[in-house]
């Protein structure tokens, strides 16, 4: 997975509440086997004319320049809420979103985030509010700066606001590391369990039957 | 210290505490099918992660698939066939065991796990499938998980699990004649509700439970999900050894006599503490049928449907309102005697040879009612031979059934084949959710017996009649 450390990117205001995961991957364009191919169907529902079409929507705004080019999202209150579906985080990573910044996510969906490579950000509403109304008052060249070395957020007019976040989810994504990573750190105590195992149950390891 | 069962099998996997309630848990097993198999297996590939002891993954397609006679990789649910054979390549590729569709062993994920030994007792099982619990039948810890889980398990063996809270229930008593091993599930999760063991691994233990063979344990543990709990089991016994020995994955030899000698430790020490006690009297027990749309909206068959005016909590009276809707059931209508439009013997409930059996005995000499559609999805395909080796397909058809491919078929709607809109079905399968088997397609959940019965008299019927 790739290292998030610092990130300073064009930023698109999503300022709607309760944004769910059945909106951010609909359930009829999950129908890959993969985790990959799915940014394609991202926001379908608002991002196209039609359902199940493919006619872009100009008035959304990840149809519109400069935010075709974003990767951070902001967004209002209790984002990725609803069905546990990972694919929407598979879908906003594949489509280049690295950070979303909201006052309030889903629970299972922040967890996904993490172990995903997104850097989820929660900030009080009303600066939320006031970094969406910097950005677009000059989209192009009014940057969100995210530092998660620092945990800081730093708005257009330079304004510094900490976030929080929990030491294992900061490890994780500034060394790029997902769950299996993790785990792997304990290799050597894994293999120990398992040759230990091996001489007490036998039986259960079919590759000595 | 004494210990319960549960805490015996959790301390023989934990490699380490992690502290935060969560332990790292050694797994043994891991099955997967080609519906969310597939998508572990890719994410392996994609991050060129190779599955770690290959020989202890294994994979089976049953959940698109069709299960007509003469199917092929091509499905009536759209798209299926990517899945089929992605699933093929990717298992291949990575060297696990696959039941693929042409393979006699090929069934559902759950019921071939313990058809060819995969599960024993003991060993901690998981399968991105969250009635995976149903191994709990032969004594292994065994738990759903999601598909980035499987994947962690495959590529290293081992899954961060939060450590449950551990409940016993007791089925006391015998059983009375007619009533089955998903009777008593259904029992609990009527009187206990559908979130009764949310957070738990349960023991079921108790006089009725140590009589039931173990393909009934397996039908008892395959709906600890729909009472919430994290996983279940039945502690071994010699039921379970005499139904494990000689089993293709199963221990053999020197190593069996060693296998059973620890196996007969797996068992709660007396004076072991559980976190919670239910018991439940089998004598009174009747045929169940659920009227709602959640396991837990049951009753006996002998009862009638239920006044909302019962619940005093108000969110749950409105989803007794909308569950009667949905249904299309009055309040005290009788429920034997509702009419219905088809009936399905299948899943990994009840589709096993013992289940095939008793409906058998109900169905043989009779006829289905006219205007029922009624199938029979055999749960593996060496299910169905046997069956037809004894000549149970013939008193099916001969009754007026279906008799398929086995497979998941219609114990859920994929987006393939479905019963139809608003049509009224008697299942022996285990969720009745709105939509689970086809669009606004209304569900009975019931013993197999109690749905061939039904099937024959054309309405919901109690099997007791027809014994
Ligand atoms: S038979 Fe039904 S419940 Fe069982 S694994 Fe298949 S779809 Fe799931």
């Amino acid at each position: 997975m790739e290292k998030f450390t610092v990130l300073e990117a064009i930023a698109a205001p999503l300022m709607r509440i309760n944004i769910d995961t059945d909106v951010i991957i609909p359930s009829r364009e999950m129908k890959r086997v993969s985790k990959d191919g799915l940014s394609d169907g991202m926001f379908a529902n608002w991002r196209y004319t039609t359902p199940g079409g493919r006619e872009e929507n100009p008035d959304f705004i990840l149809n519109q320049e400069p935010y075709r080019r974003a990767k951070i999202l902001l967004s209002g209150d209790n984002f990725g809420c609803g069905s546990s579906r990972e694919h929407a985080v598979w879908a906003l990573a594949e489509w280049g979103i690295r950070c979303i910044i909201t006052p309030k996510f889903g629970n299972i969906f922040y967890g996904n985030c993490v172990r995903n490579g997104i850097l989820p950000v929660v900030l009080a509403n009303d600066i939320v509010e006031n970094l969406a109304e910097q950005v677009a008052a000059d989209p192009a060249s009014h940057l969100i700066k995210v530092d998660l070395i620092q945990r800081t957020v730093t708005a257009p007019d330079g304004t510094i606001h900490v976030f929080d976040i929990a030491p294992a989810d900061q490890e994780m994504l500034l060394e790029g590391l997902d769950a299996i990573a993790v785990t792997m750190r304990r290799d050597d105590e894994i293999l120990a369990f398992q040759a230990r195992d091996r001489l007490s149950r036998q039986w259960v390891y079919l590759d000595t039957k | 210290m004494p210990l319960t069962i549960i805490e015996k099998i959790w301390n023989e996997h934990q490699i380490a505490d992690l502290g935060d309630g969560t332990c790292l848990i050694y797994i043994d097993r891991v099955f997967l099918h080609e519906r969310t198999g597939s998508v572990a297996l890719k994410g392996l590939e994609a991050t060129r992660r190779p599955v770690r002891n290959p020989e202890q993954a294994f994979c089976t397609m049953d959940h698109i698939v069709d299960t007509f006679p003469g199917r092929s990789d091509e499905t009536t649910m759209p798209g299926g066939k990517d899945f089929i054979q992605t699933t093929r390549a990717a298992a291949n590729a990575a060297g696990i065991n696959l039941f693929d569709l042409n393979d006699p062993r090929q069934g559902i994920a759950h019921v071939i796990s313990a058809e060819q030994g995969i599960a024993l007792p003991g060993v901690t099982l998981v399968c991105p499938d969250s009635h995976t619990g149903t191994l709990g039948g032969l004594g292994a810890l065994a738990w759903g998980i999601g598909s980035t889980e499987a994947e962690h398990a495959l590529a290293t063996k081992t899954l961060v699990v939060k450590k449950p809270k551990t409940m016993r229930v007791n089925f006391e008593g015998a059983l009375p004649f007619g009533v089955t091993a998903k009777d008593m599930i259904l029992k609990l999760i009527g009187e206990h509700t559908a979130s009764g063991g949310v957070g738990y691994a349960i023991e079921f233990a108790g006089e009725a439970v140590r009589q039931l063979p173990v393909e009934a344990r397996l039908t008892l543990c395959n709906m600890t999900v729909e009472f919430g709990a994290w996983s279940g089991l039945v502690a071994p016994d010699d039921t379970t050894f005499d139904y494990v020995r000689g089993r293709p994955f199963a221990p053999s030899k020197a190593q069996w006599e060693q296998a059973v000698a620890h196996w007969r430790t797996l068992k709660t020490d007396d004076n072991a503490r559980f976190d919670k006690e239910i018991t439940i009297n089998c004598s009174n027990i009747v045929p169940q049928i659920t009227w709602g749309t959640s396991p837990m909206h049951e009753t006996g068959i002998d009862q009638r449907v239920p006044y909302p005016a019962i619940e005093s909590d108000p969110a749950k009276r409105a989803a007794i309102e909308r569950a009667l809707e949905y249904m299309d059931l009055s309040p005290g209508t009788p429920l034997e005697g509702v009419p219905i439009d088809a009936a399905f013997i299948g899943s990994c409930t009840n589709s096993r040879i013992s289940d095939l059996r008793a409906a058998a005995d109900i169905l043989r000499g009779r006829k289905v009612a006219k205007g029922v559609k009624a199938i029979c999805v055999p749960g593996s395909g060496l299910v169905k031979a046997a069956a037809e080796a004894e000549g149970l397909d013939r008193v099916f058809t001969d009754a007026g059934f279906e008799w398929r491919e086995s497979g998941c078929s219609m114990c859920f709607f994929a987006g393939g084949e479905s019963f139809g809109l608003e049509e009224r079905v008697v299942s022996s399968t285990n969720r009745n959710f709105e939509n689970r088997q086809g669009p606004r397609t209304r569900t009975h959940l019931a013993s197999p017996t109690t749905v061939a019965a039904s099937a024959v008299m054309g309405h919901l019927t109690d099997v007791r009649n027809l014994g």
